[in-house]
């Protein structure tokens, strides 16, 4: 494997992603990172020497909506994605700023 | 005691005043039930889509033509990564890369003269959801109809060196884009939210300071009080050998002190990216050209114009053009009744006064152009006096009430019988020889009593140009 994650790199994505990993799943997530990023190297063997970046594949642009109120109350259906709800909210464990 | 310079630049976070948010057809109106205006979009659910909002584009373009910014026609929106509740999608779409506007500047006028302050970026983005703390059952709840509201966000370069410019700055601010429609800049109701980046460095020295950012700033007063105390504390530590650390601090202006925030997260990374759910904006040169044809006439022209063509002092035209509601209101009135100087009167005096005592905002204003125009003529046509006209405002101004019904049906006409008034004020001199005798022995003032004292039998309706003459040619006999 060309690309070996450390484990610093491990514990910090680790922090980002909000999961508390075993030391085995660290282990298993360093070989699959590396294996991921290995993978992605083969890129590096094209030129890409004046080739601008890309973000969309097609050639698309100005997608656009005019400012038009066309969703009304629909709350009931929404909280039913919420965990848990409180007077027409989603309750979440608290959270401080 | 060394001397510090104060180094200030700003983030100025403005809510849009599109009726619907920028990726859904949400309604954007403030105050709504919780959770009322809300769709799978701006809940974050998989597998929704965003689809920009074409007006935000155009507000975004106006405000950065309005302050100077190159636009930029080839624009895309990123996607800023972090976990809080009041964000369901666990990112904010954003942009990084190619923001709408770039390098503008715009002018202000202090004490100490006037300055350019730089703009460094505007951008498009979405706001966040509201987090409400429920003590009852220690948990947080969540109201996601602020979520994607648009925004902008106006990043200043750090050439604010005092609160005055800070001050003088944010209301440039305010007036371009209330003048443009494109938000009410309300900073109590958080539709214009400023962030201070403050860092001190010793009078003469090139290199900046560490600086930190404070949030919470709700009004000037607050902003200002939080300038004056950040840096204090911040010289305090470089005096005592300590150093400043580079974080986020929230305002309490009840206690007029400042703590640092716990982080978003441990670690700010927000690993930004090309936002794949949005294709790029291409701006082209007409539709520039046609924002550009669409920008109204700001501030300093209307002064200028206010001023040259409408006979108004400069004080007057500065403090009407300060606000788009009074400029607004002074051109509608004046176009009905032709009368700028009286117009503009009546707003400064009577108007600016039942602000203040019922703390009020000119965008508060309820009265209409027609009835403030009426008021005009009845008093240049002599049907009411000056003194009526003072309390038939005030009834405009809380009520908008016509004053023509009002004064026809209150019977408030201007009193000019000349031989009724003389019976009156014979009686008034024979009851008050007191102030006879005063006015005889040089006291000019004593005839101002005697006046009153006609105004209050008239019940305020008589012409005082009447009530003089007669007074006059009774007391000199």
């Amino acid at each position: 494997m060309a690309n070996i994650i450390s484990d610093e790199t491990i514990e910090y994505v680790g922090i980002l992603a909000k999961l508390e990993l075993s030391q085995e799943e660290k282990e298993q997530a360093k070989k699959d990172m590396g294996s991921m990023l290995d993978y992605i190297d083969k890129l590096n063997e094209l030129d890409t020497e004046g080739v601008e970046p890309m973000s969309h594949v097609f050639p698309v642009h100005n997608v656009f909506r005019e400012d038009i109120v066309k969703n009304g109350d629909d709350r009931e259906n929404i909280l039913k994605n919420a965990p848990e709800e409180k007077k027409g909210a989603f309750m979440v464990p608290k959270t401080f700023d | 005691m060394k001397q510090y310079e104060t180094v200030i630049g700003l983030e100025v976070h403005v809510e849009l005043a599109t009726k619907t948010k920028i990726f859904c057809a949400c309604s954007t109106a403030f105050g709504g039930e919780v959770n009322t205006h809300t769709c799978p979009v701006c809940t974050g659910m998989p597998g929704s889509l965003p689809v920009l909002n074409k007006q935000v584009v155009e507000y975004a373009m106006a405000v950065g033509l309005a302050t100077n910014c190159k636009i930029t026609q080839n624009c895309r929106f990123d996607r800023k990564n972090y976990f809080y509740p009041d964000n369901p999608q666990n990112y904010q779409i954003s942009q990084l890369y190619l923001p709408i506007c770039r390098d503008g500047k715009v002018e202000i006028e202090t004490e100490s003269g006037k300055k350019y302050v730089r703009i460094h970026e505007i951008h498009m983005e979405e706001d966040a959801g509201k987090l409400i703390h429920d003590d009852w059952d220690d948990c947080s709840l969540v109201d996601y109809n602020r979520s994607g509201v648009p925004l902008i966000e106006i990043v200043s370069e750090p050439d604010m060196r005092s609160a005055d410019e800070v001050i003088a700055y944010l209301e440039k601010l305010r007036t371009t884009i209330q003048y443009l429609g494109a938000s009410d800049c309300k900073l109590n109701e958080g539709s214009m939210r400023a962030d201070v980046n403050l860092s001190v460095r010793e009078v003469g020295a090139e290199e900046f300071g560490t600086r930190t950012e404070m949030k919470n700033l709700n009004s000037f007063k607050a902003i200002a009080r939080a300038i004056e105390n950040e840096r204090e504390r911040q010289i305090d530590l470089i005096e005592s050998g300590e150093s400043v650390v580079q974080e986020t601090r929230r305002w309490d202006d009840t206690k007029e002190y400042s703590y640092a925030m716990r982080s978003k997260e441990d670690a700010q990374d927000y690993r930004y990216f090309p936002e794949p759910d949005l294709v790029p904006v291409i701006i082209s040169d007409e539709w520039l050209q046609e924002v550009k044809e669409r920008q109204p006439e700001f501030k300093e022209e209307k002064k200028a114009r206010y001023i040259s063509e409408l006979g108004i002092p400069e004080y007057d035209a500065n403090i009407i053009t300060g606000s788009k509601r009074l400029a607004d209101l002074f051109e509608a009135t004046t176009k009905l009744c032709n009368q700028p100087k009286k117009v503009s009167n009546w707003l400064m005096v009577e108007n600016m006064r039942l602000l203040k005592e019922n703390e009020m905002e000119p965008e508060d204003i309820t009265f209409s152009p027609a009835n403030l125009a009426k008021l005009i003529e009845l008093v240049e046509g002599g049907t009411i006096n000056s003194s009526v006209a003072k309390d038939v405002f005030e009834q405009i101004f809380k009520e908008d009430i016509d004053p023509e019904k009002y004064v026809e049906e209150k019977g408030l006409k201007m009193d000019n019988d000349e031989e009724g008034l003389r019976v009156t004020i014979e009686g008034i001199v024979a009851a008050n020889t007191q102030s006879v005798e005063d006015y005889k022995n040089g006291k000019q003032k004593a005839i101002g009593f005697l006046v009153g004292q006609t105004m209050r039998a008239t019940q305020g309706k008589a012409n005082p140009g009447i009530i003089n003459k007669i007074l006059k040619e009774i007391l000199d006999k």
